[in-house]
């Protein structure tokens, strides 16, 4: 665990030390601002229109603001994410200084876990630029935070396996570029697979329907905790890590 | 303290060492030698545990490289080809990251930090940024990598490669000063080197085990005769070679004379002895006597590298951008 540690803050230092957190950190504020503001644009209105037309229209912040900007993080994620992990292994092979984290008396699956979980504390703090955008809602508004929290472990459990995938790829080459593209096209394509269910109920849709990210992401939206699809989110989790111990494993007897 | 058995390590289509034996006693220097593919660097990484063996065994320190890796890694320093540093660490917090890593903590890490720093003369450097530093500054911040947890063995890649002689000189005297903790492997394509800084030594070539002895009879296994070599100018225009030749020859104790090159008036030519019977004075006396200047006399270079291509059976030992030893 301590190993896991000290390799965990390595990672996070070389992400902040850097300016990649600070880019990421901006531009991730940036475009979730922006999806605020304009949230909010509609919402007021929605709500003048239905004023003026003398409807009693029930106007919900979490039904009408909170909703669908997690809906968009969601999106926001398969930008970000390969971001976030190309570098993990890919850059470590590159230079050759995975030769010193293989020599060292630490195990692979301690070096995989230290650089997921700073991949995932990264990943925390452009969701905490996110929640001061809903810090507002709190304070000229009263929606309600329980659906909010729910959505919150859901774009996080959601991150966490995606990163996890990423984490796998970065294992596989040693070109940065090549990984974070490679991730971003999983990413993309686990994401889109729910679409067939729109036309096709054959078994393999609802297999491809079921792997997809996105299918399970939308209990957490509505504030709903599935312990089915958090499960769903902790397995990819877990399939990630092993991936990319046994890809380590390989680096060891092919290279 | 380390004794490799049969180590073979194949890959798809070449196998990169070939059964490889021997052993390395505590506290010894080897110079591992080889041109460069002879599979040193596959052998070392084997070593670490960076790499299975496909079959054979490896133990370092009585820990079976692929049985207990952990206990072997932590044994072991390791400097590889390239020394793995971050850019974007300062020498400290590097040194840092290493000794944790190394399962350093506390008061002993700092003090390591500092050992390490002193030892391997980047004092200085602590602040400064690795991705700014020199060839050779980050030579030695590897070095301090590798002694940081005062490991029994240092495995050392290379560890002259690109420096300018300057800076080989320093690492070389480095090394012979750690020789009385640590049991160190290095490996190495400079022939000086290895007779400069090991005791014993193990050749390589293509993957298998040329030769393993130690320096001293790696060294009279080459010298049955003893050749120097003596430049000759004439003093009028008028110079024969073959003259000097015929003169040489009759000198007592030599076997042979080669003339090795010529220009204008002068001619460097390879005197050739029986083993123990010193023929300078005499040759330089038959040159002077015969009105000829003597411009040079000097011992043929009987080392290791005539030794090496024998053994090797390879002509390009030296690659041209190997630092050439200035000759004191």
């Amino acid at each position: 665990m301590r190993n896991v540690w000290i390799i965990c803050q390595k990672e996070l230092r070389s992400y902040f030390v850097s300016p990649v957190a600070y880019i990421l950190l901006i531009m991730f504020g940036l475009i979730f601002g922006y999806f605020f503001w304009n949230a909010l644009g509609a919402f007021v209105f929605e709500s003048i229109q239905s004023q003026m037309s003398g409807r009693s229209f029930p106007m919900n912040l979490n039904e009408w603001i909170i909703r669908p900007l997690l809906s968009n993080l969601t999106v926001v994620n398969l930008f970000f994410i390969p971001l976030i992990t190309m570098r993990l292994f890919a850059e470590e092979k590159r230079t050759g200084t995975i030769e010193l984290l293989a020599t060292s008396p630490v195990r692979d699956i301690e070096i995989i876990l230290g650089k997921w979980l700073a991949a995932v504390l990264l990943y925390a703090c452009l969701l905490l630029f996110t929640a001061v955008n809903f810090a507002f809602l709190f304070k000229y508004g009263n929606p309600d935070w329980k659906p909010l929290l729910v959505g919150y472990l859901g774009v996080f459990l959601l991150a966490g396996a995606l990163l996890a995938i990423g984490t796998f790829i970065s294992s596989l080459t040693k070109n940065q570029i090549i990984a974070g593209a490679v991730t971003f096209g999983v990413c993309l394509l686990l994401y889109v697979f729910g679409w067939v269910s729109g036309y096709e109920t054959a078994a393999w849709a609802r297999v491809l329907s079921y792997l997809s990210v996105a299918t399970h992401i939308e209990s957490f939206e509505k504030g709903v905790l599935d312990s089915k699809d958090a499960i769903f989110y902790v397995t990819v989790i877990f399939l990630g890590l092993f991936l990319t111990a046994r890809s380590m494993e390989s680096l060891r007897w092919r290279s | 303290m380390i004794k490799v058995t049969q180590l073979t390590k194949r890959y798809a289509r070449t196998t990169a060492v070939d059964q490889i034996s021997f052993e390395v006693a505590k506290g010894q220097i080897v110079g591992f030698l080889g041109p460069n593919g002879a599979g040193k660097t596959t052998t070392m990484r084997m070593l670490t545990c960076f790499l299975p063996p496909t079959s054979g065994t490896a133990t370092v320190a009585g820990f079976d490289v692929l049985e207990q890796p952990l206990e072997v890694k932590r044994r072991i320093g390791y400097l590889p080809e390239t020394p793995p540093i971050y850019p974007e660490m300062s020498t400290y917090e590097y040194l840092q990251f290493v000794g944790k890593l190394k399962g350093l903590s506390g008061a002993d890490l700092s003090k390591r930090v500092d050992y390490a720093c002193a030892r391997c003369a980047i004092a200085d450097m602590k602040s400064k940024l690795l991705g700014k530093l020199s060839k050779g500054y980050r030579q030695r911040v590897g070095l301090a990598q590798a002694i940081i947890h005062n490991p029994d063995v240092l495995i050392l890649d290379e560890p002259t490669a690109g420096l300018d002689p300057k800076q080989i000189n320093e690492t070389r005297d480095l090394i012979k000063d750690l020789a009385g903790e640590h049991t160190i492997i290095l490996s190495t394509h400079i022939l000086p080197e290895v007779e400069q800084t090991c005791e014993q030594v193990v050749i390589i070539n293509k993957g298998k085990l040329v030769a393993t002895d130690s320096v001293r009879n790696l060294q009279a296994r080459a010298r049955g005769a003893e050749s120097v070599l003596v430049e000759v100018a004439g003093r009028t225009g008028a110079f024969e070679p073959s003259m000097v030749m015929q003169k040489l020859e009759r000198v007592a104790g030599v076997s042979r004379v080669l003339c090795k090159q010529q220009v204008d008036t002068r001619a460097v030519f390879e005197v050739e002895s029986s083993k123990g019977s010193f023929v300078r004075g005499d040759v330089a006396r038959a040159i002077v006597e015969s009105g000829w200047d003597l411009n040079e006399l000097r011992p043929a270079a009987m080392s290791l590298e005539e030794v090496f291509l024998q053994l090797t059976g390879t002509e390009a030992v030296t690659q041209p951008e190997t630092p050439v030893e200035v000759q004191a």
